[in-house]
């Protein structure tokens, strides 16, 4: 079975989020990395299903230079090879387009992805590039085995979850508890360095619906404390200061 | 020309979050003077039901009586979608976020080349453009994109305007579609769903436990809280991750995010992570017996104090106030 997942590279979730450049641009300074933690999932997931049925596994990134070292990390937690779109992730249209062009020159059986990246929360992308493939796409799946061609999976809804059956190829946008996280060993990170990695240009500059500026939410008030023995103060506060009940 | 809204159902009730939706388009059909809004429901589901959608400003309702259709098949309600959109001929498509109508959408994006924005949370600045505000970076921040396709597709996260209930009934008429083989290819076995619970992601009030409840065994008391406010419960990661609760019940970074009126954290430290999942919470109360807690600052509402003293004398103040 060939294998991709989808990458993305976005700040550690206790970041400080801050603009620059007259709110047009994320201020990187002091800002961790990371595999996104849903793509991370979806990676866990691909690793194991690789080893399981053997076949391959590649990484896909869209993004520029700077993200490399993020690639080289799923390189190094198991992914066999990975490919770079050498481009700024302009928007979610931009991004499906590219991963479905190489998508489909790769002909993979399984495309895997985190339901969300966490920067723009979207949960787009694995739609998009099922419909522009014309695969079926899933989202977010919590639980997803292999038989063969058929793939069993579970997918949350408010409230649940309901079971699901489909045929390879299909795409997945996946959430914990798909797998565990796997944290990449000395083993892997030696073999990383040396895994091929591929940068591509993208096939498209085409974008619908991209970020222009950005803002910060209004700082918050302080907080109103409420002597624990005066319950109904609060109450009374949230009735008629508040007016939420 | 029309807005179209795309409107999920459970249990035969319109869920809330898509009369919000309507809701939305009715305001923006108001602006951008696109005429009357037209919802479509897929799926077996009463008439009467349907056509209360009225309330919330839907002048008429598409209905797709088809039963394959009750379950959420993602590529077949994409499909059935992007017929209703093609047959009244609109360029605006609305729906609440949510598990289906986000896979649902981003599918109908590129089969109605349409720009879609999701996590919309507010109405579109249409006076130069066609620009809107999403909320980025799990509620963190806030961007400005702008649509530069003819058709659009706008995901509303919960909130993003208040709940129109005064309209009249709407019309309902049969919308036939054709749906092939290909479309039902994926099949739902089966689904299991909290019944009678008011549901996480679409509640008004939310009540959370975390790690200082001690143990599953003490969640009676957040429920009879929730019970008395009408709100639905939920956890911080660590609960859901030790088992004390399930996962649909994890509201966090990457577990749920709630937008309530009232949400209030019940021995949650307040963790970055957690936070991010409850920061577009219109008014926050935080319970906890640690003064340091981190989420006081996010807090509107505070009560330092022990949560097994102060949890069953706030429902029994409550009882008596409500």
């Amino acid at each position: 079975m060939k294998i991709l997942v989808c990458i993305t590279h976005v700040p550690d979730t206790t970041s400080k989020i801050q603009f620059t450049a007259n709110n047009t641009k994320f201020d990187t300074a002091g800002v961790q990395f990371i595999i996104g933690p849903y793509d991370d999932y979806a990676l866990a997931r691909a690793v194991e299903l690789r080893d399981q049925t053997g076949g391959t596994l590649t990484a896909i990134n869209v993004g520029e230079v700077e993200t490399e070292p993020t690639l080289r990390k799923s390189l190094a937690i198991g992914a066999d090879d990975a490919i770079r779109v050498n481009s700024f992730p302009k928007d979610s249209f931009f991004v499906a387009k590219q991963i479905a062009h190489y998508a489909k020159e790769g002909g993979y059986d399984l495309i895997l992805m985190g339901r969300e990246s966490i920067d723009f929360n979207g949960g787009m992308v694995h739609g998009m590039v099922g419909e522009l493939l014309g695969m079926p796409s899933f989202s977010p799946v919590m639980k997803l085995e292999v038989e063969g061609t058929t793939v069993k999976m579970a997918r949350e809804i408010e409230g649940g979850k309901e079971m699901l059956e489909a045929k390879l190829p299909l795409i997945a946008g996946c959430q914990e508890p798909i797998a565990e996280w796997k944290i990449p060993n000395m083993r892997g990170i030696m073999s990383a360095r040396t895994k091929p990695l591929k940068v591509v240009e993208p096939v498209t500059d085409e974008t619908q619906a991209a970020a222009s500026s950005y803002q910060l939410p209004p700082a918050k008030g302080s907080v109103k404390l409420i002597d624990k023995d005066n319950v109904a103060e609060l109450v009374k506060l949230l009735k008629n200061e508040a007016k939420v009940l | 020309m029309s807005i179209l809204v795309y409107i999920e159902h459970a249990e035969g009730k319109v869920k809330k979050t898509s009369l919000e939706a309507v809701s939305f388009a009715n305001k923006l059909a108001a602006q951008t003077g696109e005429g009357d809004v037209i919802a479509v429901a897929l799926g077996t589901v009463d008439s009467a039901e349907l056509a209360s959608v009225g309330k919330a400003g839907a002048a008429k309702v598409l209905h797709a009586d088809d039963s394959r259709l009750t379950d959420g098949v993602i590529q077949a309600h994409a499909s059935a979608v992007a017929q209703a959109f093609t047959a009244i001929g609109t360029k605006t498509l609305v729906l609440a976020k949510s598990s289906l109508g986000d896979a649902v959408a981003a599918r109908l994006a590129i089969k109605l080349n349409a720009g879609l924005v999701s996590n919309v949370v507010e109405l579109p600045n249409t006076s130069n453009g066609y620009v809107v505000k999403r909320s980025i970076y799990t509620g963190k921040a806030f961007a400005e994109t702008t649509i530069t396709t003819d058709n659009k597709i706008l995901a509303v996260k919960k909130n993003a305007v208040d709940l129109k209930t005064d309209g009249g009934d709407a019309i309902v008429e049969k919308l036939s579609v054709n749906l092939s083989d290909s479309d039902f290819a994926s099949k739902i076995i089966t689904t299991e769903r909290a019944t009678g619970e008011i549901l996480l992601p679409e509640a008004d009030i939310v009540v959370s436990g975390g790690r200082g409840l001690k143990g599953p065994e003490n969640w009676g008391m957040i429920e009879d809280l929730a019970k008395t406010l009408g709100a639905a419960t939920g956890c911080s990661k660590p609960v859901s991750d030790i088992g004390w609760r399930p996962h649909h019940e994890h509201v966090g970074q990457t577990g749920v995010k709630v937008a309530p009126t009232l949400y209030v954290a019940v021995g949650i430290s307040g963790a970055i992570q957690h936070l991010a999942g409850v920061n577009s919470s219109k008014c926050i109360v935080v319970i906890n017996k640690d003064p340091e807690a981190p989420f006081f600052k996010a807090a509107d509402y505070g009560i330092v104090g022990d949560a097994f003293e102060v949890i069953p004398k706030l429902t029994e103040a409550l009882k008596a106030e409500l």
